[in-house]
């Protein structure tokens, strides 16, 4: 595989073909805040935490660092003004859901940002959709996925599936960036109210196995 | 019907049609588009089939259901031909006197003319009515001329002659330079150079290459791409295979709506046909090339009809949309080339191939070339499908074309583009329809809707409306748009509410500045462009809405 160099913060870092930006600086000891990224998934794209600015042929453009494939001579910017506002900005967003994450309370102080600047709505999901990617990607059962679109998207375990497959699994339980509650609170929901909940798999099920 | 095997069968074929045609003979054109089927056009039709039956004149006069004539605000619309008179808001109880009046009689029927609003000036002939007068049909008007099911009532009109002579005559290198040379640019939204994707399609690597209709049309006020297609199906499908001969393309998607089945239906219908005759299929025409189209539905959510997330969808997954850092021509549909096009934009091919690019670069403006579709609708006189060269100045479309604003009120802003385009105000109505001076205006053309605003309109409250449709219509993959969205819809709900406060207002310019530079796809990126506009034309709305509590 060729070798590409390209340039972060001002540092040439040495990468190779099929790298994204985040791979890169993470591989230089250069930090890009993440939240929907995981070593062993697919990109995704989700949070855009880790939004950079980069600049080829003098043009410069904001783009997700966890899905950008390194080329030759890229310059990446991983602080600049408007990055942080942007990032300030999204933590702000994800507090008004989730305000006790220990994760956004260390990125918040980290950017300024704000964890009242919206009205709670504590969900406490922040929508990163880890869980429903390990389970997909990593242990192929397809027990949680996504429901409905937009502002009403939600996690949903699918209790046909879940009964048989999560209670001796559990492994996204972990992953979560909230707490480990989440995927605990909606698979016991799921269990312990399958026909009730409105999330059974004859619904509208969506699942993000389509990176 | 036996294939057709050449390019000279063709002309064989399309001579024998017309011999059997009298362009004389009298027929009844009554629109069978969804605007007048709302108004009851189907019970016009059973009326006329059961006249005509009834006086035994089925040989002397020819029923067509047509696709929408345009003028829906008048529907059910009807033209009889040879002389194209037009009657309006036609009923059941109207048919007998028109046949024994106008058809036999000669006579025209004064109570089903137009009358002008405004001067009360009466006129009976499709050409003299200032609403079809003003506007430059090219693509529209064969509407009228076609029964969508009849694959030669197309042939009738020229049809299919432009894919024999890029077969036959030009090649795909030739076709390629025609379109870029011709400056056709998408119509969907972006305003996108049609060659320039087709020649990255063309040259991405792979033998398996896509092309793709864009007929999801999820823009809420648009209407222009169901009435083309659904009226005129094979005009679009023949621009499809010129475009899948010059890309080298051998399968191509049609990404339609699942909720109207009568395009469904002539789509079908018309793939059927044009299988049938040799258009699609292998060896078209002889020429040695195979090419044919699969039709999919469409996810009901206006985002499936971004181009990453429509692709996903016809690979039969979730519609969400993928980062585009490499062009969806060069990996698309399974990673393959994929070169996706409106409606709108592949129904300009036939006629560019048949008539040159000097032809259609002849019409418009310096950098937008052709006619445009709009979907005249809002607070006007004459709602309705709208075809005008580039260059019509707003004002002409709005008054020469739409009659002005009803009920004697005045004009406040005319807004393009749906939940992802701008308002301009009044004042700048002399502003030409152009691609470029309509985004500067922070008003893009977008996919064709024309919204035109009356001075009691609440701007904050159109601003609200389109945040309300993207928040349910947006897949909420990522962060940006699904939750800026949801907090700008909030602060506008509560600023519509009298509720708003100090502050408000740069908040939501904050927000709308986050999603504009961080959103994954063009949903959220626009999604704040209906705000940003009318705050830059009409801020005191704003500033009144948190005054006024
Ligand atoms: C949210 C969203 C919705 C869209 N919906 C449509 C649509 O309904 N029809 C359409 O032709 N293009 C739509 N587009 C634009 C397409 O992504 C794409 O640019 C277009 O189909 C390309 O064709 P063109 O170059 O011929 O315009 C949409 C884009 C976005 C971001
Ligand atoms: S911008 Fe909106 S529609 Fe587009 S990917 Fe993000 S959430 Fe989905
Ligand atoms: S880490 Fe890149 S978008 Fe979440």
């Amino acid at each position: 595989m060729s070798e590409i160099l390209l340039q972060i913060d001002g540092k040439a870092v040495k990468a190779k073909q099929g790298m994204t930006v985040l791979d890169a600086a993470r591989s230089a000891d250069i930090a890009i805040p993440t939240l929907c990224h995981h070593e062993q998934l697919e990109p995704y794209g989700g949070c855009r935490l880790c939004t950079v600015e980069i600049e080829t042929r003098g043009r410069k453009r904001l783009v997700a660092g966890c899905l950008y494939p390194v080329e030759p001579d890229l310059i990446v910017r991983t602080r600049t003004e408007k990055i942080d506002s942007i990032r300030k900005m999204i933590l702000e967003l994800l507090l008004a859901h989730a305000p006790d994450s220990p994760q956004l309370q260390d990125l918040a102080r980290e950017y300024r940002a704000d964890r009242d600047r919206f009205e709670k709505e504590a969900s406490f999901c922040v929508l990163c959709g880890l869980c429903i990617r390990y389970c997909a990607e990593i242990k192929k059962k397809y027990a949680v996925g996504f429901i409905n679109n937009g502002a009403r998207r939600e996690i949903n375990f699918i209790p046909e599936i879940a009964a048989g497959e999560c209670w001796n699994c559990k492994e996204c339980f972990p992953l979560c960036p909230t707490s480990y509650l989440q995927a605990a609170y909606h698979l016991t929901e799921a269990l312990a109210f399958p026909s009730l909940s409105s999330r059974s798999a004859s619904k509208r099920l969506v699942t993000t196995t389509t990176l | 019907m036996p294939r057709i095997n050449s390019a000279a069968e063709l002309e064989t074929l399309r001579k024998d049609i017309l011999s059997r045609r009298d362009p004389g003979k009298p027929a009844i054109a009554i629109c069978a588009g969804t605007g007048c089927l709302g108004l009851g056009n189907d019970k016009v039709i059973s009326a006329f089939q059961e006249e005509i039956k009834k006086r035994s004149l089925e040989a002397q006069i020819e029923i067509r259901a047509t696709g929408c004539h345009g003028f829906c605000e008048k529907g059910p619309n009807v033209i009889l031909y040879p002389e194209e008179i037009c009657y309006l808001q036609v009923t059941p109880e109207d048919v007998p006197e028109i046949v024994s009046e106008t058809l036999l009689g000669k006579k025209v029927i004064d109570r089903l003319i137009y009358t002008d609003p405004m001067t009360g000036e009466k006129a009976a002939h499709q050409s003299e009515i200032p609403f079809y007068r003003n506007q430059m049909r090219n693509l529209i008007s064969n509407n009228t001329r076609i029964d969508p099911s009849s694959i030669e009532d197309y042939l009738a009109g020229g049809g299919y002659s432009a894919l024999s002579k890029a077969l036959f005559e030009m090649g795909p290198k030739q076709v390629l330079e025609e379109i870029k040379k011709a400056n056709l640019r998408g119509r969907g939204g972006g305003g996108f150079p049609a060659g320039l994707k087709w020649e990255t399609a063309r040259n991405a690597p792979g033998e398996e290459k896509y092309v793709i209709v864009n007929a999801h049309e999820g823009e809420p006020g648009a209407f222009m791409d169901r009435a083309l297609f659904t009226g005129n199906p094979h005009c679009v499908l023949e621009g499809l295979i010129i475009g899948a001969h010059a890309i080298g393309s051998h399968q191509g998607f049609i990404y339609t709506r699942h909720d109207t089945p009568q395009l469904k239906a002539n789509i079908d219908t018309a793939l059927a046909k044009t299988r049938e005759y040799g258009f699609l299929g292998k060896n078209i025409l002889g020429s040695g090339f195979d090419f044919d189209v699969e039709v999919h539905f469409d996810v009901g959510i206006f985002v499936s009809g971004e181009s990453s997330a429509l692709m996903r969808s016809i690979e039969g997954k979730n519609p969400e949309p993928r980062p585009k850092y490499i062009r969806t021509s060069v990996s698309g549909i399974w990673d393959k080339p994929s070169n996706l096009n409106n409606v709108e934009t592949w129904a300009n091919v036939p006629q560019i191939i048949s008539k040159g690019a000097a032809w259609y670069t002849g019409i418009g403006t310096e950098r937008s070339k052709g006619t445009k579709l709009l979907s005249l609708s809002g607070n006007i006189c004459h709602t309705g499908v709208v075809e005008v060269p580039f260059g019509t100045t707003l004002r002409e479309i709005v008054y020469g074309i739409g009659g002005g604003i009803p009920n004697g009120k005045k004009l406040k802003a005319v807004h393009f583009g749906g939940p992802m385009g701008g308002s301009v105000p009044e004042s700048l109505l002399d502003t030409p329809l152009d691609f470029d001076a309509m985004s500067k205006l922070g008003a893009p053309i977008g996919a064709g809707g024309m919204l035109v605003l009356d001075e009691d309109t609440n701007m904050v409250e159109l601003t609200r409306f389109y945040l309300d449709f993207l928040t349910n219509e947006s897949c909420g993959k990522c962060v940006p748009c699904r939750e800026g969205i949801r907090q700008m819809l909030k602060i506008l709900t509560k600023m519509c509410e009298g509720k708003g406060k100090e502050g408000d207002i740069e908040l939501l310019e904050e927000i709308a500045e986050v999603a504009g530079a961080a959103s994954l796809c063009s949903l959220g990126k626009t999604a704040s462009d209906p705000l940003k506009g009318t705050l830059r034309y009409f801020r005191e709305e704003y500033e009144a809405s948190i005054k006024g509590k």
